[in-house]
């Protein structure tokens, strides 16, 4: 999708003939913004001032009391210092990043491999690979899961079977989701499942990018296939890794639907949420919105810490394209 | 790029492929396999590879159950609220940032990004409230307006490209030949537009069809939920007894998104990277 640059337009349809001088003195339209009210109303409404609330209330005592009435109290930093001196607080976290860092490298070096692969494949197969990540991609979060828990089922899933008769032993009856380990290899197998194709697509439309007579050259020149890849390939896609990287550990580090499908399936709550469900325990379980609150501000700080990177490079081509 | 030349590394690539498509399409396989089999031969040992008993009746009962057809009605009521008031919105936002420069473009533009970035998982707790100040907990408009919300910073990037990506010259040449402003826009724009509209009303779908934290939290009766909430309650309830119907029911959710995303996922693949990177 290129962009052309447009001219600049100072009048419209709907502005005065003689613009309003702002501040500054320049020209401002009233068109754009007439054209901007609705979305920015909803944004506001249903974004903004939740936001604020949210960032409010993570300063105020607000349990059921006040759920049904009561007026919260401000009670300083207390919610975050209660936050952050509870060891579930940290395990919750320590696990949601263990479980992001393993789904976000597997589907990072499998994706890209794939990626690779697509290229030097034969147009049949290459299409028949495509299609089928199309497919796991289109899959719903919330199915996946549940179709995974079916094959990992304890009594008639189907990795058991397989195991029992590829081992000798027997597997039939063995709970794949009772201990927290193996619950978040299937986790991760099912986050990474869902994720890989994105990542394939992305750094297929990069890789297709590099121009053949340079690899060529190259090849001339005695490179052999991996000093290709870093050297030549590797700066063309960076960009687009990067990208992904950021989106990857985004997405995996909040993952809520796959985590809380999965532990109605057969996981032991207490010992596997992650920091997306444990805010939804925290706050709708238990009903202590404040601490809630406070876990939530957390994740945003932690979220918008890891995506200004994502958001400079936006910023950066906006600004070539304008 | 090019193709390897010995047999061995032939062979092997194609191998290698071979293992992705199976690993990529067994889950779907196996949903629907499962979903056409009736409850005793899926409780049965060694696994049924093929529907070799081929029964609809999964699909009969799932359909029978009246929790089932109350999730769809919703699922279908609040996704299509929400693909119709979000590409309205989205496409005068769009018009707006690619048409005109103004003093706040880019400051909105970082806002749009910013909110992209903000997990719904943080906002459950304080949408929550909102809403129940206003009594929308557990109402179809409730849920409709806070997934607008939600998929208005994409749609609004995604349509932005669009619309920037047809020249304005057309419009003045339609002018030139004497339409109006406005009816340069209709008549030469908004068709080009078309397609973009189309892509990003799917996004819009998929995103409100599939999203199930804020579903979660606001519509919490039986009568309110939406497919993917049902679909949670209804495997935790007949999984240790009929993985059958809970399949059928899986397949009936994942299959109007699957059909959907085919259609677009050329625009899609390329938008969501176009946006951010040009490679």
């Amino acid at each position: 999708m290129s962009t052309i640059s447009l001219p600049e337009r100072t009048s419209s349809a709907a502005a005065p003939s003689d613009p309003e001088p702002t501040k500054k003195g320049r020209p401002f339209p009233w068109g754009p913004l007439a054209l901007l009210t609705p979305a920015l109303i909803m944004l506001v409404v249903f974004i903004g001032w939740p936001l604020v609330q949210l960032v409010i209330m993570s300063f105020q005592k607000f349990g059921r009391a006040q759920i049904f009435g009561a007026p919260p109290e401000f009670v300083g930093l207390d919610n975050y210092a209660k936050v952050l001196t509870d060891p579930e607080f940290w395990a919750v976290l320590g696990r949601s990043i263990a479980l992001c860092i393993v789904s976000v490298v597997a589907t990072m070096v499998l994706g890209v491999l794939i990626a690779v692969m697509l290229t030097k494949l034969g147009a049949v197969m290459r299409t028949a690979v495509s299609v089928s990540l199309l497919l796991a991609w289109a899959m719903p979060a919330l199915t996946a899961t549940i179709v995974w828990g079916w094959i990992f089922d304890t009594q008639y899933g189907l990795v058991n079977w397989v195991l029992t008769q590829v081992t000798g032993e027997n597997w039939m009856g063995h709970s794949w989701l009772i201990d927290p380990t193996s619950f978040y290899a299937v986790a991760a197998i099912i986050i990474t499942w869902g994720a890989i194709p994105f990542v394939v697509f992305s750094t297929y439309a990069g890789l297709t990018q590099v121009p053949g007579e340079v690899l060529e050259a190259s090849e001339l020149d005695g490179a052999g296939g991996f000093a290709r890849f870093r050297l030549i390939v590797l700066p063309y896609i960076r960009s687009i890794l990067m990208v992904l990287l950021v989106l990857q550990v985004m997405w995996d580090l909040r993952v809520f639907a796959q985590i809380y499908a999965l532990q109605s399936i057969g996981g032991v709550r207490e010992k596997t949420n992650t920091i997306g469900v444990y805010i939804y325990s925290v706050s709708m379980a238990s009903g202590d919105l404040g601490a809630g609150g406070a876990i939530s501000v957390i994740l945003v700080v932690i979220l918008l810490a890891i995506s200004g990177y994502w958001i400079r490079t936006m910023l950066k081509q906006d600004k070539e394209e304008s | 790029m090019n193709r390897p030349r010995s047999l061995v590394s032939r062979i092997s690539l194609n191998i290698a492929a071979v293992i992705v498509i199976v690993c990529s399409l067994f889950p779907v396989y196996w949903m629907v396999n499962t979903s056409l089999l009736p409850a005793s031969s899926v409780r049965s040992t060694p696994p049924h590879w093929w529907p070799d008993q081929f029964t609809l009746k999964n699909y009969q009962e799932a359909l029978g159950d009246q929790g089932l057809i109350t999730a769809l009605l919703n699922s279908l009521a609040v996704t299509g609220i929400t693909v119709v008031a979000a590409l309205v919105f989205a496409f005068l936002a769009a018009v707006a940032v690619s048409r005109y420069r103004f003093r706040s473009r880019s400051l909105f533009i970082v806002v749009i990004l910013v909110i992209q970035m903000i997990p719904a998982e943080a906002m459950i707790v304080s949408v929550f409230r909102v809403l129940d100040g206003w009594y929308l907990i557990n109402t179809i408009i409730g849920l409709s307006f806070v997934y607008i919300a939600m998929v208005l910073p994409f749609t609004i990037w995604t349509l932005r490209g669009f619309v920037a990506g047809v020249p304005a010259d057309l419009e003045e040449a339609a002018m030139i030949d004497g339409c109006s402003r406005a009816g340069a826009f209709w008549r030469i724009t908004f068709p080009l537009l078309a397609p973009g509209l189309i892509a990003t009303g799917v996004f819009a779908f998929i995103q409100a069809w599939n999203e199930f934290v804020f579903a979660l939290v606001i519509m919490t009766r039986p009568e309110s939920m939406t497919l993917p909430i049902w679909l949670r309650a209804f495997v935790q309830a007949t999984k240790a007894t009929d993985w059958a119907l809970v399949m059928a029911a899986s397949t009936i959710m994942a299959v109007p998104v699957i059909v959907f995303f085919l259609f677009v996922q050329h625009r899609m693949s390329s938008g969501l990277v176009a946006g951010a990177v040009k490679g």
